[in-house]
């Protein structure tokens, strides 16, 4: 048994439901006590869709359990079939089913329906949601996509969108029309917005383009071994990625001259006069391995941050995402576990977390800042407006989302040098939040400010240094505290005096 | 349900009982409001990834603070053997307790997967009160949903609850429900005006060693759903008073004058409490009600709560009712709201969901109450929807809430008159 409080991915059936939900005219009959149907609201409200995910839960009961389950799963599949006619059924068990083993496969196979069904194997207690979204379009894939003929034109497929994904929806939109400016068609869009006919034609295209590695790469290397379609490896998040994407392109197809056909505003915007107060920022980032990585290429490459730690919570992503961690001088943190999370983030007192609605709420409680970068995500990460991360439109949203939480350019000064004005004190956050507090709850609050009393180490703060202490921006007051701490210790100093703070402030400046 | 009672309203109508899909939550759901009305509790639930993630999407449309609750996921190697699982229990709680020092009460919750499997929650419920007593009083529970659904989940704790409680012969009453602070305060103030005094509610906020039930304790329910608390409260001797649950004005005035007519309160008395608020009550729905009068509305089975509403809004709202679906009903404990209401109403319990949806579209109702999975969808066919679960969420019994319980349902209304853009 594994103690947890919040959990980064859903059980693999819910992948399995993200994969049919995007799709059209298939069908999931899902084994399952009634629970289960708590998924319909995933897609329902947190991503305001207007219609029900094509899934039946055959919704077993205690009492059932003592009799027959599996009629009961046949007559759900068999009106599941009448009701909704689908050109594909999928059918599958949740983890309360496949502990009673009724073999939906062999059931479904019983039926002798006349359309195809993919019978999934989700096994509940080893794997997760991305396994499930990946294994699940995978056997779609492998059931359906037959060899083509090749389309006249250039063409390729772009694998990987699902139902509930972080900005699917505008990354397919926006990558559609980078792809048809290098003057390549795209032949199908799976699994979201496809219908099975579509997966069947998949083999007309001349490559495919893997846009999500954690929901569509198993089918991309299935394509690539059955229908010989070379796939792209490199996500075309910001604008290095992008431009490594295109020369992947060029080498694929043999186009040239491609990379000057899409631009950003991105680099101009960080070399920019303003962006200067950005530099050297203190990131920490961690989401799934695939927008980690492009994250953290961003925030070093192309925005200049220092990164001080990064990780994902899927372990499929672990080796890649270590080994980009290296070239970076971090080791990577794999973990599900949101606890140990929290505790890199407090430990490393980054000055920006870019992560996951799980940090958003760490960087809420640690008072940091936070940028969502990846899945999982609330409501409000599904946006009304267009706000893709991939392509050129994708890297000026992301400038925007990433500095949008820090306080600007020369307030940051200002704060620093005016630590006392009692009209504007950093505790409130940036002023251009609407959360910035009135002037009359901040003057309350100023008596408690938080300067953490405890400290690991045995040293004491006297209280000129204490005071001192405080006028120190809260952002990186936490790294000052824990330097000058460190700094005492190693030099024997039991009592931290104004000029320790300097000592240690003159010793660790970077 | 009294025997020489007329034939009234629904009370003896024959019931669609549905054998289907059924597009509710768990009992597991009722943690997301319990953990916050406990404030020394902490909940373990004992179950899957699902069941965590069920929490958190059902907790994390609405809250993300610190919760006090948590999953111990089962993982492949606890799906072997059972002696492992309790060592593994043992190990989680103590890894729980020892960051959490301030809880008091510690519910393991038993889930779909922990049933299937028969983890027996009660053997390690009672070793870890051995172990952690007096500091910590464990016990447990089953949210699962191939037993319970939805506020259930509250049944199945208030009954654990109350097994667990000491007897005495002290003349009492017991209120049965979690109820948001500020309507609990309302209701022990007008107990309070009416003379009651030895009054305690369950759940309790906090632990209180003091609460004790016996053959004088006399109890009153103050949701719908508690038939088996109710039932366990009988068995331990405890005498009911039922009535109609306290929605709107006239629905918390025959409630409470329930309570009333058992401590021997005089009419003269009582009129004189509830006379103000009540008047209060109904001028209030009045000036909302406007807006519901004539409107018909249809009830996707939710909480339990919809036969009590449905009352609420035909007798006090003027609506028409199309079709009340409930997935359960206690007919002893909604004996009163079902006799009230129009003979014409279509019960049903339990759900078979694509057929009600076919339905629904049949009565083209003008409201729709149901879970938050159908409401989207709805919408998106030109149907006006009220989110059931925000009627477990808000503030709605009793005199002050019975126009805020009213504004629930005319502001979907209101909003299709508002909007002049079309989807």
């Amino acid at each position: 048994m594994k103690l947890s409080v919040w959990t980064y991915e859903g059980p693999p059936h819910v992948g399995a439901i993200r994969v049919a939900t995007g799709m059209e005219k298939v069908h999931l009959v899902l084994h399952a006590p009634q629970g289960d149907t708590y998924a319909d609201l995933l897609f329902t409200m947190i991503e305001r869709r207007n219609h029900r995910p094509p899934v039946t839960y055959t919704t077993f009961q205690a009492r059932d359990l003592g009799s027959d389950t599996a009629s009961l799963f046949k007559s759900a599949c068999h009106d599941a079939y009448n009701r909704f006619k689908p050109d594909l059924l999928l059918v599958g068990a949740s983890c309360t089913a496949e502990l009673i083993q009724d073999d939906p496969g062999g059931l479904a196979e019983a039926l002798d329906l006349p359309i195809p069904v993919v019978a999934l194997e989700l096994p509940s207690y080893q794997r997760k949601e991305n396994f499930g979204a990946d294994e699940t379009f995978f056997q779609i894939v492998k059931k359906l996509a037959t060899p083509q003929p090749r389309t006249e034109n250039i063409s390729c497929n772009l694998i990987g969108p699902t139902a509930l994904g972080f900005r699917h929806r505008d990354d397919v939109e926006e990558l559609e029309k980078v792809i048809q400016n290098l003057g390549i068609e795209v032949n199908v869009v799976a699994p979201m917005g496809s219908e099975p006919s579509d997966i069947v034609n998949l083999g007309a295209a001349h490559f495919n383009v893997l846009m999500y590695p954690e929901t569509g790469e198993s089918a991309c290397r299935y394509l690539e071994k059955s229908l010989e379609q070379p796939f792209t490896k490199t996500v075309p998040i910001g604008v290095g990625a992008l431009s490594d994407f295109i020369a992947e392109i060029e080498t694929i197809t043999g186009l040239t001259n491609l990379q000057n056909k899409v631009a950003s505003r991105l680099p101009w915007y960080s070399a920019s006069v303003d962006s200067t107060y950005l530099t050297g920022k203190r990131v920490f980032i961690f989401g799934d391995g695939s927008h980690v990585i492009s994250a953290a290429r961003i925030a070093k490459d192309e925005i200049g941050f220092e990164v001080v730690g990064l990780g994902c919570f899927n372990r499929e992503m672990a080796r890649p995402v270590r080994a980009f961690g290296k070239t970076l001088g971090c080791e990577a943190l794999i973990t599900e576990d949101y606890l140990e999370v929290e505790g890199a983030i407090s430990e490393l007192a980054p000055e920006l977390i870019l992560g996951t609605q799980m940090e958003r709420h760490i960087g809420k409680r640690l008072g940091i800042p936070c940028a969502v970068i990846s899945a999982p995500v609330h409501v409000q990460d599904f946006p009304a407006r267009y706000s893709p991360q991939m392509g050129p439109e994708g890297a000026n949203v992301i400038f925007d989302t990433w500095v949008h939480p820090l306080v600007m350019g020369l307030e940051e000064h200002l704060l620093t040098m005016f630590r006392e004005d009692f009209e504007f004190s950093d505790a409130n956050g940036p002023s251009h939040h609407a959360a910035h507090q009135p002037t009359s709850v901040q003057k309350e609050n100023r008596s408690e400010e938080p300067v953490p009393k405890e400290n690991s180490s045995n040293v004491i703060w006297m209280t000129d240094a204490e005071k001192e202490l405080r006028k120190i921006p809260f952002f990186v007051r936490g790294k000052a505290k824990r330097n000058t701490e460190r700094y005492a210790v190693d030099h024997g100093v039991i009592e931290i005096s104004i000029d320790t703070l300097y000592e240690a402030k003159a010793h660790y400046a970077r | 349900m009294p025997k020489d009672a007329p034939q009234l309203g629904c009370a003896d109508s024959p019931i669609l009982k549905e054998r289907g899909q059924h597009e509710v939550f768990c009992g597991l759901t009722s943690i997301v409001w319990l953990h916050r009305k406990m404030q020394d509790a902490f909940f373990l639930v004992v179950g899957s990834r699902t069941c965590a993630h069920l929490l958190q999407s059902a907790a994390g449309v609405m809250i993300f603070a610190e919760p006090r609750f948590a999953t111990a996921i089962l993982e492949e190697t606890d799906l072997a053997g059972m002696a492992d699982a309790h060592e593994e229990l043992d190990r989680n709680v103590s890894q729980l307790l020892s960051r959490r020092p301030d809880i008091k009460r510690l519910f393991l919750v038993g889930s779909c997967p922990s049933e299937v499997i028969k983890i027996d929650l009660s053997t390690v419920a009672e070793k870890l009160t051995e172990k952690y007593s007096p500091n910590v009083n464990v016990i447990n529970f089953s949210g699962s949903g191939i037993e319970t659904t939805f506020t259930q989940g509250e049944d199945a704790c208030l009954e654990a609850v109350i097994r667990s409680l000491p007897s005495s012969e002290k003349t009492q009453l017991a209120v049965l429900g979690a109820l948001p602070d500020i309507v609990q305060d309302q209701m022990m103030r007008l107990l309070e005006q009416l003379g009651l005094e030895n009054v305690f509610v369950l759940p309790q906020v906090k632990f209180d060693d003091d609460v004790s039930i016996g053959a004088n304790t006399h109890f009153i329910c103050v949701q719908p759903f508690l038939g088996a608390s109710y039932e366990e409260m009988v068995r331990r001797g405890a005498q009911p008073i039922c009535a109609n649950f306290p929605f709107g004005a006239d629905g918390t005035t025959r409630w409470l004058w329930a309570i009333a007519e058992r401590f021997d309160v005089s009419k003269a008395k009582f009129d004189k409490v509830v006379a103000a608020p009540k008047l209060r009550a109904e001028q209030a729905i009045a000036a909302v009600a406007s807006d519901l009068r004539g409107k018909s509305v249809f009830f996707f089975p939710d909480s339990q709560l919809e036969i009590p509403l449905a009352r609420f809004l035909a007798a006090e709202c003027g609506m028409e009712l199309t079709e009340v679906g409930s997935p359960f009903i206690h007919k002893s404990l909604v004996y009163a709201d079902l006799a009230d209401l129009p003979a014409t109403t279509q019960i049903s319990e339990g759900q078979d969901v694509d057929k009600q949806l076919d339905r629904v579209f049949d009565y083209n109702p003008d409201l729709t109450v149901c879970g938050l999975g159908l409401a989207n969808p709805l919408e998106s066919k030109g149907l006006s929807t009220k989110w059931a679960i925000e009627l477990v969420f808000s503030p709605i019994h009793f005199y002050e809430q019975a126009a805020d319980l009213a504004s629930l349902f005319a502001r979907p209304l209101k909003r299709a008159d508002l909007l002049k853009v079309s989807t």
